[in-house]
């Protein structure tokens, strides 16, 4: 009798002592956070907040999760060398963040390179996933292309014929208008881009940006801008009377981040995509905001959700490979299954790109500030190519 | 005609943002021959402090009183900060509002939160006028008038007040104006405090057309520059004249050209400093460098050529003792030290300071790219091509460059490397945009983080020690002469011309090595190598290290990254940078060598 027992309290410390020795999981995160807090900050407070609630239920596989998270500034080059930093010197087992589409870029290339697992949070362009695409990186949030095409879909049910676009000077504003009238022109292929107005990012001039485009005469205008460009555009066009009897559609409008701060001025009636945290009725979404709300004082964001849903994906990854090996987790990637706040999401096997969706409706002011309303949750599945035709825009090698 | 006037009106109203900030800065310069980065801080800071005010007080409350508290800002920064630089190298208060620049960001962040603000509008103009049957805002018709007022109001202070007069006496010549009596420091509080308020004047009444944000300040900066230069340097109405006609060249530009938006400012700042190499309404007289006293040659003592040598080896030997991720930032503090180490040969021996040394620094690194990726050649060639491109874009540069002077050359090195910017965002079947040159890996023989260490390490070297020799050799010697003492140099029969340019190649060439080995350590390129940042970082390298100390650059390289690097880890890290910078400027005029070697003197001294 005695020797059983011997082994089993042997056995219980054996598992106590390598328990408490556990290093934990070390996850690097890296993003822009200096360069552009409001949108950032959010960010940051969704992924902490998961990665309390997982670490409070044990962790994974009984193993802690920790992350080293570093400011970028904005310079991809500096990205690249905190990747290094990452996953030489802390021995992170994965890397995840970046908010700019070119960090993502880099950072994806580094871990290709390097033969590290990227999941990018945040960056929007479709070159990471596609054109640019590679084993080791996973992209989360809805792609540009994904945004533009469920607008141009809504744009297609419109009388709006003559179209002008507006976007920002750079990749992000380029994509967005290319994919736009891609997708607009199959869909609907009467119609017609009689104006394109390409601004510097974050130095538009709105009021000569808004006359240019009220003298093409458009019936509908696409537009792209965001931040403080979004505002300039909104006031200088509505004192004008751009907007009067015209359909717009804007890109990301509808987000918090960037539809909050017009307060009772946001514009009415646009169809945009977006986030509407304060109407989403959902058991699993009233669960997160109630939990946003108690732990940071604020109401939610679109980063705040990106952020949590980056982190439950970094878990449910570890989780399902059972292993912090690289190989082993890529495999896992493919097809990995995430139960969110929006409901269950993919990330695809095919292209890497998660089914996660995002929320088409009109804005409008409500109790003085901007809201969606009429919206409709749209999973990104819907709107992304299939397989064979993601994987044809995907390097071979 | 109706649609053209109402958009002239439009770009008018621009135009009178714009001069509100740029004749600020403007008369800042052409006082206390500061350029004075933190201007477009001032800016931002008034739109902030308006949008505080306004939510008590109102707006029409909020613009006058933001306009003030900005304008005591800006005497505290001179008080505090600048006025201890008077005496130090010009470049040293470049540094120093830069350090401020950091400073002011964090502070914003903090006081103010993320999030982007919303103003009120202007109670009582918040409709339209028809005018020929265009809309045209009320508030777009009083920024014209406040625009126009201020125009006069500073024109009557300048002739018609003593205060004006000893302006521009100030503008004219410092040193007779101080020999004649009269206290500089007060004229110089006065002028920062004008000059602040106009750029939080400019900032509040921003408020009714955009919101107010974090980014208002490096926004603002670039465009406040091309304006004061394009105007002439230290005049009011030069920078009116330059604010009408880069608002208007948008206004017009983008009806016929949408893509224009991002690069027709540069544009038309380098064709003016072509064409008017002082601007529209400078003057030569006004931009003249002050004597420079004549500085010893920059040569390695036995104890230096020691030092060097000490370092090269025990950089050799670091892989062995080091960890991966301290070899990866030594191999970052080398190519920046060569970066520098151009720049400031160019800037130390030659006398030419470049604003925009990013250009070259570009241009290596998208040739190298470009060849890998286009043209399938080899690391190896790359790396010899990458400094050659950089060399033929820094002898066009150049050509034009060496007609100009001081602040002005400055400036249009600046105009190049945006313009070379806005290309590699804009050419995207090219360059990638703004998604970059992806894959640029060292060839199988340097990967790895220890083998391409040490190519980084021969490199940097071979490119260090020969602008070291150039500088000390016999080039460097005809160079300085053409710095300190061009009239002399020239009765001798030096071309002076010919060795700046040469000096500029010379300069770039490091600069495109430089970017050709970060391209492949980094595995990519993007536009924010040819982008202002970067230029800037250079700037603050060469400053830090010491302008007139052969291991300058090498120091300033070092602990410029170090401190990056270590204070990057914690919050506000950048308004911890910021101070550090200004700390050094104030503290350490001579930059570190500076300091250290007179420091070594002095003990030499005591001990001898």
């Amino acid at each position: 009798m005695k020797f059983p027992r011997l082994a089993a309290i042997a056995a219980v410390f054996a598992v106590s002592v390598t328990q408490a020795n556990a290093e934990p999981i070390r996850i690097g995160e890296i993003n822009s956070y200096t360069r552009l807090p409001a949108f950032t900050e959010p960010y940051k407070k969704g992924w902490q907040m998961a990665l309390e609630e997982i670490n409070a239920k044990g962790g994974v596989h009984g193993e802690k999760l920790e992350v080293i998270s570093r400011d970028d500034a904005g310079k991809p080059g500096n990205a690249v060398k905190i990747a290094e930093e990452l996953v030489k010197r802390e021995k992170v087992a994965l890397l995840t963040g970046t908010f700019f589409s070119h960090i993502g870029l880099a950072v994806s290339d580094y871990a290709k390179q390097n033969k590290v697992l990227f999941v990018a949070a945040e960056p929007l362009t479709d070159a990471l996933i596609w054109s640019k695409g590679n084993d080791y990186t996973f992209r989360l949030r809805p792609s540009t292309y994904m945004q533009a095409a469920m607008l141009a879909a809504e744009a297609a049910k419109t009388d709006a014929v003559k179209w002008a676009t507006v976007a920002p000077n750079y990749a992000y504003g380029k994509d967005a208008v290319a994919a736009f009238k891609q997708v607009l022109k199959k869909l609907k292929p009467s119609v017609e881009f009689v104006d394109e107005q390409w601004p510097a990012l974050f130095k538009i001039d709105a009021g000569v940006t808004v006359r240019a485009l009220e003298a093409a005469k458009p019936d509908g205008i696409y537009n792209v801008t965001f931040g403080p460009d979004l505002g300039a555009m909104v006031r200088e066009g509505t004192v004008r009377g751009l907007y009067e009897n015209r359909t717009v559609v804007s890109l990301l409008t509808g987000e918090p981040e960037y539809l909050e701060p017009l307060k009772g001025e946001a514009p009415k009636g646009w169809i945009v995509t977006g986030y509407p945290w304060y109407a989403i009725d959902t058991p699993e979404h009233n669960a997160f905001k109630a939990a946003y709300e108690k732990r940071w004082g604020e109401t939610l964001k679109m980063g705040s959700l990106v952020g949590y849903n980056t982190m439950l994906s970094i878990a449910a990854v570890l989780e399902k490979a059972k292993s912090t090996d690289t190989d082993k987790m890529i495999a896992a990637m493919k097809g990995l299954k995430v139960a969110t706040p929006q409901g269950e999401i993919v990330y695809r096997a095919a292209d890497h790109q998660a089914t996660m969706g995002s929320w088409v409706g009109r804005t409008d002011v409500v109790d003085g500030g901007g809201q969606m309303v009429d919206w409709r949750y749209i999973d990104g599945a819907e709107v992304l190519p299939t397989a064979e035709e993601a994987k044809a825009m995907r390097p071979t090698n | 005609m109706g649609f053209y006037f109402a958009q002239f009106l439009t770009g008018l109203a621009s135009a009178s943002s714009l001069f509100l900030v740029a004749a600020g800065l403007s008369i800042i310069f052409g006082v206390t021959r500061i350029v004075n980065f933190a201007h477009g801080s001032l800016f931002m800071l008034g739109a902030f402090i308006a949008y505080s005010i306004s939510q008590q007080f109102g707006f029409w409350v909020a613009v006058p009183l933001a306009a003030l508290s900005v304008g005591a800002i800006g005497w505290v920064m001179e008080r505090t900060v600048l006025s201890r630089l008077y005496g130090a190298p010009e470049l040293f208060q470049l540094v120093a509002t830069f350090g401020l620049v950091l400073i002011v960001q964090d502070a914003a962040l903090w006081i103010w939160g993320p999030t982007d603000l919303l103003g009120p509008r202007a109670p009582g103009l918040t409709g339209v006028v028809r005018i020929f049957d265009q809309p045209v805002p009320e508030y777009d018709l009083f920024l014209i008038t406040v625009g126009f007022s201020v125009l006069g109001a500073i024109w009557w202070m300048f002739t018609r007040t003593r205060f004006g007069i000893l302006v521009r006496a100030a503008t004219e010549d410092r040193e007779m104006l101080q020999a004649l009596g009269v206290r500089p420091a007060r004229l110089f509080q006065a002028t920062f405090f004008i000059g602040a308020a106009l750029a939080g004047l400019g900032g509040a009444l921003e408020m009714p057309r955009q919101p107010v944000s974090l980014l208002m300040d490096l926004n603002i900066i670039a465009e406040a520059f091309v304006v004061v230069v394009i105007g002439g340097m230290g005049s009011v109405t030069g920078a009116f004249l330059a604010a009408l006609l880069i608002a208007e060249l948008n206004a017009f530009g983008i009806l016929i050209l949408p893509e224009i938006t991002l690069v027709a400012a540069f544009a038309a700042m380098a064709v003016v400093l072509v064409i008017r190499p002082y601007g529209l309404l400078g003057k030569q007289a006004t931009t003249a460098p002050h004597a420079v006293e004549i500085q010893p040659p920059q040569t390695l003592g036995e104890a230096g050529r020691l030092a060097a040598a000490v370092l090269v080896a025990a950089l050799f030997v670091l892989p062995i003792i080091a960890g991966d991720f301290v070899i990866v930032l030594t191999a970052d503090i080398m190519i920046f030290a060569l970066f520098a180490a151009g720049l400031h040969f160019m800037m130390g021996t030659g006398g030419l300071v470049s604003f925009g040394h990013a250009a070259f620094f570009g241009i290596g690194a998208y040739a190298a790219a470009l060849l890998v990726e286009r043209a399938g050649i080899g690391m190896e060639a790359a790396l010899i091509l990458a400094p050659v491109a950089a060399a033929i874009g820094a002898a066009i540069i150049g050509w034009f460059a060496v007609r100009l002077s001081g602040v002005y050359l400055a400036m249009l090195t600046l105009a190049a490397a945006q313009i070379l910017w806005s290309a590699s965002v804009q050419w995207q079947d090219i360059t990638g945009g703004d998604d970059g040159i992806l894959g640029i890996w060292p060839a199988a023989w340097a990967s790895g983080t220890t083998a391409y260490y040490y190519l980084t390490l021969a490199l940097t070297t071979v490119g260090i020690v020969s602008l070291m020799m150039l500088a000390s050799g016999r080039f460097g010697i005809l160079l300085r002469a053409g710095r300190d003492a061009p009239a002399r140099a020239q009765a001798l029969g030096i071309d002076i011309k010919l060795r700046n340019w040469a000096a500029i190649v010379i300069a770039g060439s490091a600069a495109g090595l430089a970017g050709g080995i970060f391209a492949f350590s980094k595995g990519s390129v993007f536009p924010d190598t040819l982008a202002i940042p970067n230029s800037v970082d250079a700037l603050v390298m060469v400053l830090l290290g010491g302008l007139h100390a052969p291991a300058g650059p090498i120091l300033g390289a070092s602990v410029f990254a170090l401190l990056e690097d270590s204070l990057s880890r914690l919050p506000y890290w950048r308004a911890l940078l910021g101070t550090a910078v200004v700390g050094i400027a104030v503290f350490a005029p001579g930059g570190i060598a500076g300091s250290l070697s007179g420091w070594l003197k002095r003990r030499r001294e005591r001990s001898a």
